[in-house]
């Protein structure tokens, strides 16, 4: 089972850190410019999709889900969260040295705490041992093609 | 702020992190079963890698979840402050699936683990806050 990380991998892991954070920012502009949304308005949630900074939000939101199935794939859930919690920290940078925005202490002491959470994960294997009965969503064994044994074949 | 705002402001908070955690912990069970996407596209293509993705009941049950928690997610951003939701979601959402990648995924979530979800939590609600 492989515990390191190829270059090919660690650029999967910083796709998903930017194209989260630049997704959820656009959806909240997005929605922003949509004006609120009540119960008796829900379909304001569907017009709310035309709107072309949720379309931007979305198509990057889908390329992270792509980036993210790929990742967990090889990795475990509690090593590719950190890395998703990261694009934060690119989002902060970005708006500090490129939109020359004021940065308070407690976002720096945020970053600083972001920074060493990847770093503790980052030190660990990307994926842990795990018994052949340990996963609970499994279904029966897998039988005759190589296709077949790709699938999770739960049982929900 | 009234307390059946507030209600409703945790009560989507907490609707959305749930949503949240569901789905990744049923996309994490469905691709380790899967396996190493990279490797079943080298074998058998994208089309092969997309089938094998879509043919597994976790991952459709997990995308399900991850739908439900997009439009809810944007309810509640339209009816609470990104200053409040945003934190608040991410924070439960990164406790939660430590915890359920312990319990239905069976992870070794180790002390370096444990910590670093501790410090992804108060990180990401210093950054938002």
């Amino acid at each position: 089972m492989k515990h390191t990380l190829a270059p090919q991998q660690y650029l999967v892991l910083l796709a998903v850190m930017l194209t989260a954070s630049v997704g959820d920012t656009l959806l909240s502009r997005g929605m922003s410019q949509v004006g609120a949304v009540d119960m008796q308005h829900l379909g304001r949630l569907f017009h709310a999709i035309f709107n072309p900074n949720i379309v931007a939000g979305i198509v990057l939101l889908i390329g992270f889900f792509a980036c993210y199935m790929v990742a967990l794939s090889w990795a475990d859930l509690t090593f590719v969260m950190p890395a998703t919690a990261f694009g934060n920290v690119m989002v902060a940078l970005l708006s500090r040295f490129w939109l020359h925005e004021h940065l308070s202490v407690s976002r720096w002491i945020g970053i600083l705490l972001l920074t060493c959470a990847v770093g503790f994960v980052a030190n660990s294997p990307s994926r842990t041992e795990h018994g052949p009965d340990s996963d609970p969503f499994a279904g029966p064994p897998a039988k005759s093609s190589s296709l077949a044994q790709m699938d999770s074949g739960v049982g929900l | 702020m009234h307390i059946a705002s507030r209600l409703l402001a945790w009560s989507s908070i907490g609707l959305v992190a749930a949503l949240a955690i569901a789905g990744e912990v049923l996309i994490a069970a469905a691709m380790r079963k899967v396996g190493d996407l990279d490797e079943i596209r080298a074998r058998a293509g994208l089309g092969g890698a997309i089938r094998a993705v879509l043919s597994s009941r976790a991952f459709l049950a997990g995308a399900f979840c991850m739908a439900f928690n997009f439009f809810a997610m944007l309810y509640t951003l339209s009816r609470v402050d990104l200053s409040l939701a945003a934190p608040g979601i991410a924070s439960f959402t990164y406790i939660g699936n430590a915890f359920a990648a312990k319990l239905f995924l069976k992870e070794n979530v180790d002390r370096r683990r444990w910590l670093a979800a501790l410090f992804v939590c108060a990180g990401v609600f210093l950054l938002l806050k």
